[in-house]
This record gives C-alpha cells, sequence and structure tokens, in this order.
C-alpha cells in the first residue's frame, strides 16, 4: 500500500518536473536578479554581434573615405608623438625606431581610451532602448567596447605594415599579444563597466571620463618608455593598471633587450582582474535601476 | 498543474522623487546631502533627547524615527517623496487568454508592463512568467534612422530577441508585411511615417512568444494600419499565444480581448469580461451633460461670428423614470446668438457612440437668420437608437457649405435599455436599433401587390 503510494507519488513528481522543464518559470521580485542572467546574456549573444556592427556602419555612412577614418587618429597621433618626443624632447628609444616605440604604446593605448569613451556614454546614448526592450543590459557597454576593438585590429595591421618598412622583425615575444590583449580587453571592459554604470546616476562622469582619458595619456608609458621612471616611484606608478598593458605590449612587440618590470607587471594583472570583476558586480546591482533613473 | 502563465501577487512598484532644488542630481548635491547627513541625524537625535527630556510626546517621536518609512531621519539618507504607481495589484492570466489593460492616463498600466517585460523591478510582491515574452512598449526601438530598412530589420529583431537565422526566415513575410519592398535599401531616416511605422510593427509582429505584451502601439499609425495590425493581433491569439494588450480604443479591446483590467491609480478597480469592464470604464468617465448654458455672450463658446448660447437634451414625452431609454423619444434644443448680418445658416447635429462611431448627422434647412439670438429644435424619435452613450457635437453652417463654428462634445447623455420581454438579457448589438415591421406570411395583401 505504502509503496504504490510512494510509487505514484513519485510517477507525479516526475511528470510536473517534466512540465516544468518544458515552459520553465521566470519570477520577478525585488531584489532577486535573475537566476538565468548567464543564460540570458548566452540567448542573446548575437545582440552583442548587432549593436557593434551598428555602431560601425553607422560611423561611415555617407562619409567619403569611410573605413580609413579608423586609421588617422592612430597615424596622427604617432607622427605627432614621434616629433615631440621623439626628436624635440630625445627622449631614449633602446635602438627602435622611435615610431614603432610609439605605435606599440598607442595600439593598447587607444584602444582603452576609445573603449572607455564610448562604453560609458553607451548605456545613455542608447536610453530609449533601455527603458523600451529587455535584454541584458551588459550587452550594451559590452558592444562599445567591440567597437573598439576592431579599431584596434585595424591599427594592429597597421603596425604590421609599419614593422615592414623600418625592416623590423619581431621575436617569439609576439607570441604573448593574444595574452596581453585579453588583459588589455579586461581592463578597458572593467573601466567602461564601472563608468557606464555610475554616467547613467551621475551625468558628472560624462565630464569626468575626457578629462581622466587626458590625463591617463600622460601618466602611461605611451610616448615615452617606461625606463625613464625613476626606481623609488615605479611601484607607484604601476599602480596604473594600462602600465603593465602597455609595457606588455612593447616588451612583446620590439623584444630586443626591452626588459619587462615583473612586479609591476604584477599588479596590472591583479588591478585589472579586480576593475573586471569589481566593475560587474556593480553594473550587475544597479543593472535593476536603469531603466528607472536613466 | 493550472495552465495559468502569469501569476502576479501583490505587485507594487514604488518611484522615489528627488527634491529637484537647485538641479540636486547632480554628484555635488549627494556627496553634499552625504557629508551633512550626520549632522543633520544628530541635530535631530539632539532634538528628541531635548523633548524626551522634557517628557513630552517622545514616545510619537521615537516611533516614528523608528519606523522604516521614516527614510529622512535615517543617517545618509537624501530628501525624498514616494510615489506609488503601482499598489497591491494581483490578478493572473491563463494560457490563450487575451486581456486587455484599460485605464486612464497615470494609472500605471505602462508601469505594470514594464514590471512584465522585466524592464524595470517591482518593489513589493512577485511576478511568475512561464513562457518567452514580447513585449512591444514602443514601435521602432532601436531602429536607427542611418541605416536601411534591410539592416534595421535585422537590428531590430536582434533587440528583441530574434536569433539572425530567425530573422533572415521571416525576412520576406516581414517585408511584404509592411509593404516596403521598393524602399528596402534606403536608409530609414527617408522614410514617411506610415512606412517607418509599418515596418517597425512587421517585425514585431513576426516575434513568436508564448506571451506578447502590447503598448499602445496602435495610437500610431493610420486606420488602414490599425486594422493591419488587429488582424495581426486576431491571428497571433488563435495560434493560442497570450496577449496582454494596453489601449485607449475600447472598440478594439472589446473586439480583441475576451477580459479585461481596468486600473486606475495604481490600483485594479474592475476585472473581468471586457465588454462588462469597458463598459464600467467608459460609464465612470462619461459625465452625462444634458443641458449647458452660457448667459454672458463675452465668454460664451464660438467665435466673432457666432456664440452657442444653450444646448439642451431632454425627453420630449415627460418621463417619470428621469432617464432614456431607446423607447423614450428625444428632443434636443440649440440656442446661438448670430453676428453676421443677412447670414444664411443651418445647424448640423453630429451624434457619435462614446468609443467614437459616427452614428449619424443631421442638417437643419439653411435660410436667413436676422442678427441676434436663433434658436432651433431636432427631435430623435424613440426606437432609432440603441442603448449606449453618446456625444453631440454642433456644428453651425453657412450657405450650406462653410462651417462657421464646431463645438464638440457639446452633450453626453445616455440612453439605457428597456426592460425586454423574453428570455435573451445580452447586449442588443448595432448602433441603431430601430422597431421595423417583419411581415408575415398570412399577409397576402402585400405579397400580392406588385
Amino acid at each position: 500500500m505504502q509503496e504504490m503510494k510512494f510509487a505514484r507519488e513519485l510517477a507525479n513528481g516526475l511528470q510536473s518536473s517534466l512540465t516544468l522543464e518544458v515552459m520553465e518559470e521566470i519570477i520577478i521580485e525585488p531584489g532577486r536578479g535573475l537566476k538565468h542572467y548567464w543564460r540570458d546574456l548566452w540567448n542573446y549573444r548575437e545582440l552583442f554581434y548587432f549593436l557593434a556592427w551598428r555602431d560601425i556602419a553607422v560611423r561611415y555612412k555617407q562619409t567619403v573615405i569611410g573605413v580609413a577614418w579608423s586609421l588617422v587618429r592612430p597615424i596622427v597621433t604617432m607622427v605627432v608623438f614621434t616629433l615631440v618626443f621623439g626628436k624635440l624632447a630625445k627622449l631614449p628609444s633602446n635602438g627602435v625606431p622611435y615610431p614603432i616605440l610609439v605605435f606599440a604604446a598607442m595600439l593598447p593605448w587607444q584602444f582603452f581610451a576609445n573603449a572607455l569613451s564610448e562604453s560609458s556614454n553607451s548605456l545613455v546614448g542608447n536610453a530609449n532602448m533601455i527603458s523600451k526592450v529587455y535584454f541584458p543590459r551588459l550587452a550594451i557597454p559590452t558592444s562599445a567596447v567591440v567597437v573598439s576593438f576592431v579599431d584596434f585590429l585595424l591599427s594592429f595591421a597597421m603596425l604590421l605594415i609599419l614593422m615592414g618598412w623600418y625592416r623590423f622583425v619581431p621575436g617569439w615575444r609576439m607570441l604573448a599579444l593574444p595574452l596581453l590583449t585579453v588583459l588589455a580587453f579586461g581592463a578597458a571592459m572593467g573601466a567602461g563597466l564601472w563608468f557606464a554604470s555610475l554616467t547613467v546616476k551621475y551625468r558628472d562622469f560624462r565630464f569626468i571620463v575626457p578629462f581622466v582619458v587626458q590625463f591617463g595619456i600622460y601618466i602611461s608609458p605611451v610616448g615615452f618608455s617606461s625606463a625613464i621612471v625613476p626606481a623609488k616611484w615605479r611601484l607607484l606608478y604601476s599602480l596604473n593598471p594600462m602600465v603593465g598593458v602597455i609595457d606588455g605590449f612593447r616588451w612583446a612587440i620590439i623584444g630586443g633587450d626591452t626588459e619587462l618590470y615583473l612586479p609591476g607587471f604584477a599588479i596590472s594583472i591583479g588591478l585589472v582582474v579586480l576593475l573586471l570583476a569589481s566593475g560587474i558586480w556593480y553594473f550587475r546591482k544597479t543593472e535593476r535601476t536603469f531603466a528607472d533613473v536613466i | 498543474m493550472s495552465d495559468t502563465v502569469i501569476r502576479v501577487e501583490s505587485l507594487g512598484k514604488r518611484y522615489i522623487i528627488g527634491h529637484q532644488r537647485n538641479g540636486s542630481d547632480g554628484l555635488r548635491h549627494v556627496l553634499q546631502d552625504k557629508l551633512t547627513a550626520p549632522l543633520r541625524w544628530a541635530r535631530s537625535k539632539a532634538q528628541s533627547a531635548k523633548s524626551k527630556a522634557q517628557g513630552a510626546k517622545s514616545e510619537e517621536q521615537s516611533a516614528s524615527d523608528a519606523s522604516p518609512l521614516a527614510l529622512s531621519s535615517l543617517p545618509f539618507a537624501p530628501r525624498v517623496e514616494e510615489f506609488w504607481a503601482l499598489k497591491d495589484v494581483s490578478f493572473s492570466v491563463a494560457r490563450g487568454e487575451v486581456v486587455g489593460i484599460i485605464g486612464r492616463n497615470g494609472a500605471g498600466k505602462s508601469t505594470l508592463l514594464k514590471i512584465l517585460s522585466r524592464i524595470t523591478e517591482p518593489t513589493t510582491g512577485r511576478v511568475r512568467i512561464r513562457g518567452r515574452v514580447a513585449s512591444l512598449l514602443e514601435v521602432g526601438t532601436g531602429f536607427h534612422p542611418e541605416l536601411t530598412g534591410r539592416e534595421n530589420v535585422f537590428l531590430n529583431g536582434a533587440i528583441l530577441g530574434m536569433t539572425r537565422e530567425e530573422i533572415k526566415r521571416k525576412f520576406d513575410e516581414i517585408v511584404a508585411f509592411a509593404e516596403v519592398e521598393k524602399f528596402l535599401d534606403t536608409p530609414v531616416k527617408r522614410y514617411s511615417s506610415g512606412m517607418y511605422v509599418r515596418l517597425a510593427f512587421a517585425v514585431a509582429a513576426h516575434l513568436e512568444p508564448e506571451i506578447l505584451i502590447v503598448d499602445e502601439v496602435l495610437a500610431v499609425g493610420d486606420a488602414q494600419f490599425q486594422k493591419k495590425c488587429l488582424g495581426k493581433m486576431g491571428q497571433v491569439s488563435k495560434e493560442g499565444r497570450t496577449i496582454l494588450f494596453v489601449s485607449h480604443n475600447m472598440t478594439a479591446v472589446k473586439s480583441l480581448c475576451g477580459s479585461a483590467l481596468w486600473l486606475d491609480a495604481g490600483s485594479i478597480v474592475a476585472s473581468g469580461e471586457a465588454e462588462q469592464v469597458v463598459s464600467d470604464y467608459l460609464q465612470n468617465g462619461a459625465a452625462s451633460l444634458h443641458e449647458q448654458e452660457w448667459t454672458d455672450a463675452a465668454s460664451a463658446p464660438g467665435n466673432d461670428k457666432v456664440r452657442i448660447r444653450s444646448a439642451r437634451v431632454f425627453a420630449s414625452i415627460a418621463n417619470p423614470r428621469g432617464e432614456f431609454t431607446v423607447e423614450t423619444p428625444l428632443q434636443m434644443e440649440f440656442e446661438f446668438w448670430n453676428n453676421i448680418p443677412d447670414a444664411v445658416l443651418n445647424l448640423t447635429l453630429h451624434l457619435f457612440t462614446i468609443e467614437g462611431t459616427y452614428v449619424f448627422a443631421v442638417a437643419s434647412s439653411a435660410s436667413p437668420r436676422r442678427q441676434g439670438l436663433v434658436s432651433e429644435v431636432v427631435r430623435i424619435p424613440a426606437h432609432l437608437l440603441n442603448d449606449g452613450i453618446y456625444t453631440v457635437t454642433i456644428q453651425v453652417v453657412q450657405d450650406s457649405s462653410t462651417t462657421v463654428y464646431i463645438h464638440p462634445e457639446i452633450l453626453v447623455f445616455d440612453v439605457r435599455d428597456s426592460d425586454r420581454a423574453g428570455n435573451w438579457f445580452g447586449k442588443w448589438p448595432g448602433v441603431v436599433r430601430p422597431k421595423l415591421e417583419w411581415l408575415s406570411d398570412d399577409d397576402t395583401v402585400i405579397r400580392n401587390s406588385n
């Protein structure tokens, strides 16, 4: 008797769990972040692509030279930096052609700076979508970073051409580039997420971010090499996460006897991981209020 | 397990209205507030300590300080005011139901939809949803004016949750529905507003969600577009999908929805069968206006040519019940001041149902009028109008062609159903309800006359 009852209950339980499987229940409650957020993100993965594609397509509509514009900025900056820091200030370059030294650092810096500017404004710029459609909001700042990444790839192609011009042969260290790119991506995403969420509530950050970018280019080893930083300031200087990233890029691209300051690099990796994790945490925390505040 | 796809339990949504003194949204004010908050808190504690020492009403004060609603007494809290857009809303929707959500502007309908669409979070309560939800809260969300129609279809589809494969598969259908084949490759900023709205709706209409949430999208677009939208939504509901539909168009709600919810000031006032809820809502909204009079010519409605003095509707036969039924003959009287010398004027009466359906227009005969007060009377016989609420628009016409002045909704009245013999007590259909004669077979006199 008991066994039959048990068996029946088991069968019922299986049946109801099966129907639940088919039509999964979503519970919307205050304070409950969506349990399936990461699965949602996967379901909406094509949105990342579409948003990035939209931003890129729109950028060059009705322009004459189109995509070529994304190369103009790194080239011009490189020329200016070479003239100012290389020829006028005569900062040392350890025997490497100065343009390549600058370009190798320009690559990650431009990526970071563009990603930061674009993603911090991305949420506010898409306010309409955020208040009218549901999709994982993470897609927006991420696609802004992806757009900057596309520019990064184009600049990288430019760098290869530049290397060919100077007949500069890169070493095996270039293989570390993908990892370093991931690091740069992480730094851009982390900072981008922070500023994106903050800008939604406090529009002041729209003015703070360009300042950070402008200031950042002077405290990061873009126009100069880290070797000139005196030893006693090295550790403090390394608190800028981009220092490690840019140094890493230089080390990988230029090769030769460029040294990588390992303690600084380790700090940078740690900071990037911290920035990314905290950025995601803060974004998820404030995401629920975006539609109300934006 | 019941087939409930949406279950809403005690849902509430609170918005905090900050007091925008000098643009207090900025970082500076938040920091300022936060820095001075401990001072304010200390001050209020000192005050309460003082009053406690004095022994006067200290219980109340400390009680209010302890209550969670006394936000401003907590340290580090900004100065705020609360606004509850939704209060304790509970209802459930079964699979395949088409539910209309009606109510005045500001009742909380859009907020409810936003919560169901997961765009914003509720403050209290919870919602259980089973099935994929697609919401159409605005037509053309995510459309970028610089991109072409084709590109926007893909973009919009992706934003609404379709995969690229899905969009490609349905692309031709979407374009055919929108009727913009020729203009697919021009940037959307060059589209007319009609094309824009058609394309936007076409994309959304081809989503295949289990639950579709639509918010007043019919407010945009011409009559043909609205017909198409309603047709598509009807088709979707026949496929067994659940639809939640917010609209101000009562005819649409009545024709599409089986049940309806009436929201007012954040709470549900009525729910149940669509016809009944809609009629309750309309009855509540329409104040009846049987008589209006303006004794002062300077402030009476009109222009420098004519001014309306009065409008009245009443039963032309003394009516003991005091209300109009389908059996009551009605009389309407209008008076107006004519300032045009030697004008050939007539009045035209336009009758509408409260839902906006045009019933008829009837014009008085045009004749030359003297300057001064003109009065006209029109009679509506019994057994013409069906039961319902009607509005009257009066129009003054010159030379049978030019409109001198129109006054919309000058009168509003309600015609009730009469007591019926027989067994059927549903709502009699039709705009008019004339009592016409059926001739039976026995009436050979009529049949034989050619």
